[in-house]
């Protein structure tokens, strides 16, 4: 602990403390995962707080996020304009939301947002198709895929109306014994 | 838009302030009470924290509202409040209001340090959280000082600055907590790569070795480093030396592997504690501490398995039983998010997509009849080959037991029927668990779900181990203690004789002590008791490491080198990769345990082996998975509360206290060795503490409390508590399926009425036309009357009436809706009570807002 450090200040990791799941140690190493992808771009010091984003071709290759179906959407969702381009800012948020400490609640609402694919504000069937393509690589027959969409629908929809709200979805999503 | 809300939000709130801040408090709380009763009814599944964080979150909008319009000093802000609530009402009262005033701000401090400690928790913009956080912080600091004016304003702010320090120690404590958590990166780097599943064996490792660290100290602390440090040395008595015809071998390492020689007669194992009341300069009560921590290591170990079950049970709120999701949670809850390995991720979406399909095959299946009585059948036909299984194995041990015994009385036996139980044991053990998983195949239940069916059984199996064991060990004991009358009479009378055959040839020279090597010694069957277990730990530590190394390492090394020049794919084909045996790895880990919890107590350097073992096997272990294993063809995820393992290790914990128990109670302690020596039972020490240390009350105490007359009315007492407990849990456990029940109607009606709208709707209305007129003549109360015995009756006693306030002002509303316009006035009473009880989030709505085909956005989540 009394390692210094100069990266940031001693207030900006006290609010980065506040503001994420992660202890001081933790918000460093991720620093240091967001410096590798781009060492060049990302200076070493961040106490003025350099406006440096990088792409999202960046962010994807990320081990933890290169396997996943969804991380287009996870980074379009945690980038601030929605573009997939991140900031160190938005690069914490995302950590710390997808790490185990972050409540219910919390993932619920961005998982949410993840399966929202346009922006709407509701998990419509084209919405549920694309999700059930990105999850099975496009295996299944467009039947299939429909009837799924409808079932899924048919469960998780409390207000009837055709397309599942955020109130809908953390109804069903904090039942589910999977959603850790 | 977030900005846009919250800004429309606070200019609403800034007019209503300046249009009649008099009766400020009295808006805000009523508004708050609303809010809360309206966002309770909202998030009453999103857990009870959230409604006041959410209120608060208004609150503090409203409160930057305020400092923003009426910029400027706190106390310029209070005459200034002050003085437009003197401008419509009495001056007489600034002083109360202003007293209001301090309450309020101490408040709005205690908010905004609620908003600081909950920041984490917002779904902001990292940028938007600093900023807020920032603002809280500030004005925090701001008004923190100016609220202990007057009255020991030094003693605030030293209090202010010590809560500070603590805030900041506390954080540094938690950065120093995390640090300590070892192995972290490893099993992260194992999660990502095999799935959750396999780490949670590695976490349950872990664990498990934290509890052992714990014992480790206990025992290491308190009785052998006492008794070396302390006791005396080696070889100063009998029972500290090895015996004369034993010494020429003693250092042999056959001897030494064999835990005899100068192993046995080490501080490691019981026989060596003396029985001296005190040792050394502190006056050291050494039997009683060995007592005291052997009880200690069974209470300790109860209490953390049993507290981390009950974290776990508490932690798992949704069992996931009910099944009313199943598309919807294949959907959105398949995806393992720790997956980051392109192999995992094939697997995983090979799984995925076969469950759909499972899933979809069972949808268009109208008739699932024959499918179902086909899987009972295979199901029951599967649970009657694993009994006949285990019956089978049952009786082949209680077979080899036998003949083993007959075997222990002839001579000139051979190694094959020396050894006949333990290999028949571990062939059991090699050849069931795979049986069993064969046979489960038939069963086709959900990996989970099939993974505890598999430990279970295997657990069964290994029961039979354990009583053969113990079996064999319970005989040994009763022939030991048979052997020990017999030397004991043999010492004394060498030591008589010594006595007088020195005496007899000189009778003033006292005779020279007997080398204690030379005295003849009882079996004491505790060591033996502790050896045993020791070389069963030992040995299966052997076994398992050899089983990984040859069933995993060569093979994956034989598989991955081999193939290039082989008649067939050996990667795809027969002996491909292994997986990680989940099951076999969880119960040797639990089975391992028990052993030690029931040798821990003979052989207090067991302990210490299995923490080695625990520390090997985790590194071991690890290499092993990541460099010769694959991930299971099906990856799925580990239920969160491993409570499952926590009940096997439950389970073993107790059976484990028995034994220990009961030579502990009934068996004699061994007359020349252990701690416990000369005394008829080994708890006897305690009342020799106790008459000898502590003064006579509590004596008298004890033996009040040990009375029968007093501990069977606690039995009983505690045994009714448990029965009453058990009564109101099964009582909310029932009320809880109602509820669930209710729902689900409740679900249903919905759907139904929203299908059958269209088409009743028309003639409701008319009924309605014709009944009006008559009606009218009656009072409005009715009516009202009328919907609230109508609404329970609907199942939906929370919906019903929002619903219809909700279509009364909607231009689209239908039937009876339309014609009780007229007594909206009735309505507007009621949504209170619906308000606080609505299940489901955003029910209650604006009286006469229409029925629009959205509800509006932020209705869940109001301050984004």
């Amino acid at each position: 602990m009394g390692n210094k450090q100069t990266i940031f200040t001693q207030e900006q990791l006290d609010a980065y403390q506040d503001c994420t799941f992660f202890t001081r140690k933790e918000i460093l190493r991720l620093f240091h995962r967001y410096r590798d992808l781009a060492p060049q771009l990302v200076p070493l010091d961040y106490t003025d707080k350099p406006a440096v984003t990088l792409p999202y071709e960046l962010i994807g290759s990320m081990p933890e996020l290169k396997d996943n179906p969804f991380r287009q959407r996870i980074a379009e969702v945690f980038s601030e304009h929605g573009d997939g381009n991140m900031t160190l800012d938005d690069f914490l948020d995302m950590f710390s939301v997808l790490s185990e400490m972050a409540p219910r609640d919390l993932k619920a609402y961005y998982a949410f947002k993840i399966y929202d694919f346009n922006n709407d504000d509701y998990i419509c069937k084209s919405d549920l198709e694309k999700t059930v393509n990105k999850l099975t690589r496009n295996e299944l027959t467009p039947e299939e895929i429909s009837l799924v969409c409808e079932k899924v629908i048919y469960e998780a929809d409390v207000d009837n109306d055709g397309k599942l709200s955020l109130a809908d979805f953390q109804h069903m999503i904090v039942r589910a014994p999977d959603f850790l | 838009e977030d900005e846009e809300e919250d800004e429309s939000k606070e200019e609403d709130n800034g007019s209503q302030q300046n249009r009649a801040s008099r009766r400020k408090n009295y808006q805000r709380k009523n508004r708050d009470g609303k809010k809360a009763r309206e966002e309770g009814g909202q998030k009453k599944d999103r857990g009870k924290t959230v409604p006041n964080k959410d209120q608060k979150e208004s609150e503090n909008k409203e409160k930057k509202t305020t400092k923003r319009g009426k910029e400027g000093e706190n106390k310029q802000k209070k005459g200034r409040k002050n003085s437009t609530s003197s401008a419509s009402s009495n001056s007489s009262d600034e002083e109360s209001l202003s007293e209001e005033e301090l309450a309020m701000l101490k408040e709005q401090v205690e908010q905004k340090k609620k908003l600081i400690s909950t920041m984490r928790n917002k779904p902001w913009r990292m940028v938007k959280k600093l900023s807020v956080l920032r603002e809280a912080q500030d004005f925090v600091e701001k008004f923190e000082g100016a609220l202990g004016k007057g009255k020991g304003k030094k003693l605030y702010a030293y209090k202010m600055m010590m809560a500070k320090k603590w805030v900041k120690f506390k954080r540094d404590f938690e950065n120093f907590k995390t640090q300590c958590i070892p192995w972290e990166m490893k099993i992260k780097e194992v999660e990502s790569h095999f799935g959750s599943s396999v780490a949670s064996y590695f976490i349950f490792l872990r664990w498990m070795y934290g509890v052992n660290l714990v014992l480790f100290g206990l025992i290491f602390g308190l009785v052998i480093i006492p008794e070396v440090l302390m006791g005396m040395p080696y070889g100063s008595l009998p029972r500290k030396t090895v015996p004369r015809a034993e010494q020429e071998t003693a250092m042999d390492f056959s001897v030494l592997w064999d835990f005899e020689g100068y192993i046995k007669y080490s501080a490691l194992f019981y026989g060596y504690y003396n029985n001296q009341r005190t040792i050394g300069w502190l006056k050291y009560r050494l039997p009683m501490a060995y007592f005291m921590v052997g009880i200690s290591v069974f209470g300790y170990s109860l209490m953390v398995v049993i507290r981390s079950m009950a974290r776990n049970a508490n932690e798992s709120t949704a069992d996931g039983d009910d099944d009313n999701f199943i598309f919807s949670w294949k959907m959105f809850t398949s995806w393992d998010y720790l997956i980051g390995n392109p192999e995992t991720a094939d697997n995983k979406f090979a799984s995925i997509t076969t469950s759909f399909k499972e899933s979809i095959v069972d949808e268009q299946e109208s008739n699932k009849d024959e499918n179902i009585h086909l899987r009972r059948f295979l199901r029951v036909l599967a649970n009657v080959l694993i009994i006949c299984c285990l019956c089978g194995s049952g009786y082949l041990i209680y077979f080899v037991v036998k003949r083993s015994q007959t075997f222990s009385k002839m001579q000139n036996i051979g190694w094959y029927e020396r050894n006949e139980v333990e290999i028949v044991m571990s062939l059991l053990g090699m050849f069931c668990p795979p049986l069993f998983e064969t046979i489960a195949a038939l069963e086709n239940y959900h990996p989970r779900i099939g993974l505890k069916w598999q430990l279970g059984r295997i657990f069964a199996l290994f029961l039979g181990n354990l009583y053969t064991f113990l079996l064999a060990l319970m005989d040994d004991v009763n022939e030991k203690l048979a052997e020990e009358d017999v030397v004991k009479n043999i010492t004394h009378w060498t030591l008589l004789g010594h006595h007088n055959s020195s005496a007899g040839n000189d009778s003033t020279v006292t005779p020279p002590p007997l080398d204690p090597a030379d005295v003849p010694r009882g079996p004491c069957w505790e060591t033996t008791v502790g050896i045993e277990f020791v070389r069963l730990t030992v040995s299966d530590i052997m076994v398992t490491y050899i089983t990984i190394l040859v069933g995993d390492f060569i093979r994956a090394c034989f598989v991955r080198f081999v193939n290039y020049c082989w008649c067939w794919d050996l990667e795809a084909g027969f002996p491909s990769y292994a997986e990680f045996d989940i099951s076999g790895n969880v119960l040797g880990l639990v089975f391992n345990q028990g052993m030690i919890w029931m040798g821990s107590f003979y052989a207090p350097g067991l302990v210490g082996i299995n923490v080695l073992r625990l520390l090997t096997s985790m590194y071991f272990q690890c290499w092993a998975v990541m460099s010769s294993n694959v991930p299971h063809a099906r990856v799925f995820k580990a239920s969160k509360s491993n409570n499952f393992y926590m009940g096997l290790l439950l389970l073993i914990l107790f059976l484990s206290l028995l034994p220990v128990a009961y030579t502990i109670m009934s068996l004699p302690p061994s007359f020349d060795c252990g701690p416990f020596s000369g005394k008829k039972r080994m708890y006897d020490v305690i009342q020799e503490t106790i008459e000898l240390d502590f003064p006579l009350f509590v004596a008298k105490i004890f033996s009040y409390v040990a009375n029968p007359g007093l501990i069977i009315p606690a039995i009983l007492l505690m045994v009714l508590t448990i029965y009453y407990l058990n009564a109101v849990s099964k009582a909310y456990q029932r009320a809880n399926t109602e509820l669930k029940k209710k729902m689900q109607m409740q679900r249903e009606e919905e759907k139904n009425k929203r299908n059958n709208k269209a088409s009743t709707n028309p003639m409701l209305q008319d009924l309605e036309d014709l009944l009006t007129p008559s009606m009218k003549t009656e009072s409005p109360p009715k009516h009202a009357e009328d919907k609230k015995i109508e609404s329970p009756s609907g199942s939906s006693p929370a919906r019903k009436p929002g619903r219809g306030e909700a279509l009364a002002g909607s231009p689209m509303a239908g039937g009876r809706g339309a014609a009780l316009t007229p007594l909206s006035q009735v309505f507007v009473t009621q949504p209170r009570t619906p308000g606080v009880r609505a299940p489901y989030p955003g029910q209650p709505r604006p009286w006469g807002h229409p029925l629009g085909p959205v509800p509006g956005r932020g209705r869940g989540q109001p301050c984004f």
